[in-house]
């Protein structure tokens, strides 16, 4: 049925949504630094995982390699500029990773060429897989979200159960405490932004099959972690995963119902210029709604 | 008391008198480029002056400024596309469309600040993007040509290269001067305090974010006139206008010529188009230099260039 | 009930676990010069904010000149006559003195809706602003950049900018924080001075200035009023000797 497809495609949306946001939330909320590089990581990810995959021949095997160098290509970032960011205003954070994204989109120009990148996926993994009786999904997506959830439930444990997951949890709400506890600040900051950018870096190298592999991919969905960082909550990754399943579905239902729900309360033309239009506005319909009702978001992590 | 023939003053008069006397060296060197290349320039500094004046004067961090680019240009093109080509009619609807869309986002926007704000201006700007690129009937994403530039019956002829740039350098000019006057104005005062100590304004009985919203609704107007500007200068709008990276570019500007000084944007304008323009001739992956330099001018130079002066003055 | 120029009633305010405000109750009447003492912790200072709007109370009323104002944005309050000084200075750091205390009479002078006429240049502001400054003294840093001033001057540019605000309620949280000697006793002549015009709340650590100053302490421990009364009955409280016990060092001054 196309209600279930398109729903099961929002919650995987949302998911890969979930992993981009997770790792900004994390990064702004134990560094506190803004990171619109995020995005490139993505974009990366996605053409390490291109490139590997082509050499390798193994689709696994070049996905992982393609994970590791955008966790390598992380840690490295911080280590040579972004750390002599920290503690500087936002906007500071804002101008250097605007510059970083620049400079990311030429290079990717530079080394790979101006047009994308194709990702073809290997037969075992195109096949569909009945869920239920009479309803098929592609095998592809559906590791998708097997994946995505099995991360979110690790990134779960990590962050409540591990002494780790306390230091972020900690540094989220307090950030002068970390440091009085003694622990090693800089490298619990490169073990935390290179974790942003492995989460950053598997969100594109698994949407790259789906969707072309581009320069300029990262900005658009960046955008769109920002919202859901704001709906769901500052500093909060449950809010992060609430809202990103939201807005995953919203959009997703929203871009294949709304169009014909409109076509049957206004003339064609009328629906059919205005629902693309409609439907590319309702999420950021949503993140108003909830500044206007919520301004702190619908999960705030802690109260400051 | 600073003296007035300080260097900073002296450059701003030799780079206000260069732009003036523009159109005549063009005239005279027979460099077409040059005279369209600046118009280009002066609109935009007009819009980051529009930017500096709630980012410098108002501490708001606004990432979404390129929008009234958009909706200023989708004014004009809309209505030259419907027939109405009359500036007397596009312009003032530039300004109200500009003003009122101004209005709804700062007052969600500014339910927030700092980090949030900065997200929220952009993911806004960028959903304007996203209904103009959803505008079939506008030209969708391949954007709209306007095919005559606005007419102001036999006032002026906009066409006339030479006279829409004196036009342009007309709103520039006077675009700084207004904004000159609402920053030392009873307004102006309250919007820097706020910025300053919110906290102590409140206080002593100011409602702040009404300041504020009445403030970012003043630069939106102001960049709506750049954008009506703008898009009679490349005869076509289209969304790329209002893409989020042309918003970061002016906060580059404005940051680079110095957030806060009334010239300041003006001067960025300049540098970060005419770099951009020698940039792209040396060579085509400019971005692979602007990129990182614009990471060494955030650590290194913070003032701007108009801070550099300064302190060249002061020494 | 009309004669109190500020009335609190079961102030309530918890932060978590914490109850910093627990059921407090106070008076100040118009013309008198209200101390508010108490050990570091005891809530002074999130009673001021909650007087004053920076906060919010959990439950409880406060009254100012008659109206209900416990749920007035702060704004607002300043409006009604009511000022304050911040323990922590809070002042425009990047404005001289005198733009500082013009603001503050700005706010009480018409709206601020002009966008074209230069402010600096409104002569009533400007001489408010002077008059002001050198009520506390300031009169000749009235063109210093508030960054540049000391932090006695800048203290003294608090009260000025509370004064300009023409209050009927004075809220000083700890005025004499971080002053020598010669110029804590310049703060409590101006004290002085000023109780004549304004009814005055104070808060303050510096013994020898609270007893010098008030007509009536109300003497707070851990959010609760313990003791309210004239001075020398404060002085010989039992219990309020007993909760200064272990805070010996509260007597003697800062700096």
């Amino acid at each position: 049925m196309l209600v279930v497809e398109q729903l099961l495609n929002g919650l995987q949306f949302g998911l890969l949504l979930f992993l981009l946001a997770a790792g900004l939330t994390l990064v702004f909320g134990i560094m506190d630094f803004v990171n619109l590089a995020h995005g490139s990581l993505y974009m990366m990810g996605a053409y390490f995982a291109a490139t590997f995959v082509a050499w390798t021949g193994n689709f696994i095997l070049g996905a992982v390699m393609a994970l590791g160098a955008t966790l390598l290509l992380g840690i490295v970032l911080e280590y040579v500029a972004l750390r002599h960011l920290y503690g500087r205003d936002h906007l500071d954070h804002v101008l250097a990773t605007f510059g970083l994204i620049l400079f990311f989109n030429d290079a990717v120009r530079l080394i790979w060429g101006p047009a994308g990148l194709a990702l073809p996926l290997p037969a075992w993994l195109t096949v569909p897989v009945q869920i239920l009786p009479g309803v098929y999904y592609p095998a592809y997506r559906l590791s998708i979200i097997v994946v995505a959830l099995l991360v979110a439930a690790l990134l779960y444990v990590v962050v409540m159960r591990t002494r780790i997951g306390m230091l972020i949890r900690a540094g989220a709400s307090n950030r002068e405490m970390i440091g009085a506890l003694g622990i090693n600040i800089k490298l619990l900051f490169t073990l935390v932004f290179g974790l942003g950018a492995a989460l950053a870096g598997l969100a594109g190298l698994m949407q790259a099959p789906i969707l072309t592999v581009q320069i300029g991919m990262g900005e658009n969905i960046l955008i769109l972690a920002f919202v859901i960082i704001v709906i769901g909550g500052i500093g909060s990754i449950r809010g992060a995963f609430m809202a990103a399943i939201f807005v995953g579905m919203i959009d997703t239902l929203g871009r294949a119902f709304l169009p014909d729900l409109l076509r049957k309360v206004l003339s064609s033309t009328a629906a059919s210029t205005a629902a693309p239009a409609i439907s590319s506005m309702l999420v950021y319909l949503l993140m108003a709604v909830v500044l206007v009702v919520r301004p702190e978001g619908l999960f705030p992590a802690a109260k400051r | 008391m600073k003296p007035v023939f300080n260097l900073r003053n002296v450059v701003v008069a030799l780079v206000v008198a260069g732009l003036i006397l523009l159109p005549v060296y063009s005239a005279l060197t027979g460099k077409v480029f040059i005279l369209t290349m600046f118009t280009r320039i002066i609109i935009l500094a007009l819009a980051a002056a529009s930017l500096n004046l709630i980012m410098g004067y108002g501490g708001m961090m606004s990432f979404g400024h390129a929008a009234y680019l958009g909706i200023g240009g989708y004014a004009v093109g809309i209505l030259a596309f419907e027939g109405i080509g009359s500036g007397f009619i596009q312009w003032p609807v530039a300004l109200l469309a500009s003003a009122l869309f101004a209005l709804v986002i700062g007052a969600l926007s500014l339910r927030t600040r700092g980090v949030y704000f900065i997200m929220i201006t952009l993911a806004f700007a960028q959903m304007a993007y996203y209904v103009a690129s959803a505008l079939s009937r506008y030209g969708a994403d391949d954007g709209l040509t306007i095919y005559k530039r606005s007419s102001f019956g036999g006032l002026i002829d906009l066409s006339d290269r030479t006279q829409f740039y004196y036009v342009c350098l007309a709103c520039l000019l006077g675009g700084v001067y207004l904004i000159w006057r609402i920053v030392n104005s009873r307004f102006g005062l309250v919007v820097q305090g706020v910025r300053s100590n919110e906290q102590r304004m409140q206080a002593v009985g100011f409602h702040a974010n009404r300041y504020r919203l009445v403030c970012f609704v003043i630069s939106g107007t102001i960049c709506g006139l750049a954008g009506a500007l703008l898009a009679n200068n490349t005869d076509f709008v289209s969304p790329a206008v209002m893409y989020w990276t042309r918003s970061g570019d002016l906060m580059v500007m404005v940051i680079l010529g110095g957030m806060g000084t009334l010239f300041g944007p003006v001067i960025g304008a300049i540098v970060f188009l005419v770099l951009e323009e020698l940039l792209s001739q040396v060579t085509e992956y400019w971005a692979l230099i602007m990129g990182p330099l614009l990471l060494l001018i955030v650590l290194f130079a913070r003032g701007g260039i108009m801070g550099l002066l300064g302190r060249f003055s002061r020494g | 009930m009309a004669e109190h120029l500020l009335r609190v009633e079961n102030l309530v305010r918890r932060f978590g676990g914490l109850v910093a405000t627990d059921n407090l109750s106070l008076e100040v009447v118009p013309g008198e010069l209200h101390a508010i003492i108490g050990p570091n912790g005891a809530g002074k200072t999130t009673l001021i904010s909650q007087l004053t709007g920076q906060l919010m109370p959990n439950s409880g009323a406060i009254h100012f000149a008659g109206r209900d104002i416990t749920a007035l944005p702060s704004y607002r309050r300043s409006g009604l006559g009511l000022a304050r000084s911040f323990q922590i200075t809070s002042l425009l750091r990047d404005f001289t003195a005198a733009d500082n205390v013009a603001l503050a009479a700005q706010a009480h002078a018409g709206h601020s809706y002009s966008f074209w006429a230069n402010a600096r240049k409104e002569r009533p502001l400007r001489e408010a602003a002077h008059a002001a400054l050198a009520r506390v003294g300031l009169a000749k840093r009235a063109d210093v950049l508030v960054s540049e001033l000391s932090h006695g001057e800048q203290r003294e540019l608090e009260l000025a900018v509370a004064l300009a605000t023409k209050p009927q309620l004075l809220l000083l949280d700890e005025p004499m924080a971080g002053l020598g000697v010669t110029e804590s006793q310049r703060m409590v002549a101006l004290l002085k001075e000023l109780r004549k015009e304004v009814t005055i709340v104070l808060v303050e650590h510096d013994m020898e200035a609270v007893f010098a100053l008030a007509d009536r302490i109300t003497v707070l421990v851990y959010g609760r009023v313990i003791a309210c009364g004239k001075p020398d009955d404060i002085r010989n409280n039992e219990e309020v000797k007993r909760a200064y016990l272990g805070d010996q060092h509260a007597v003697t001054r800062h700096g």
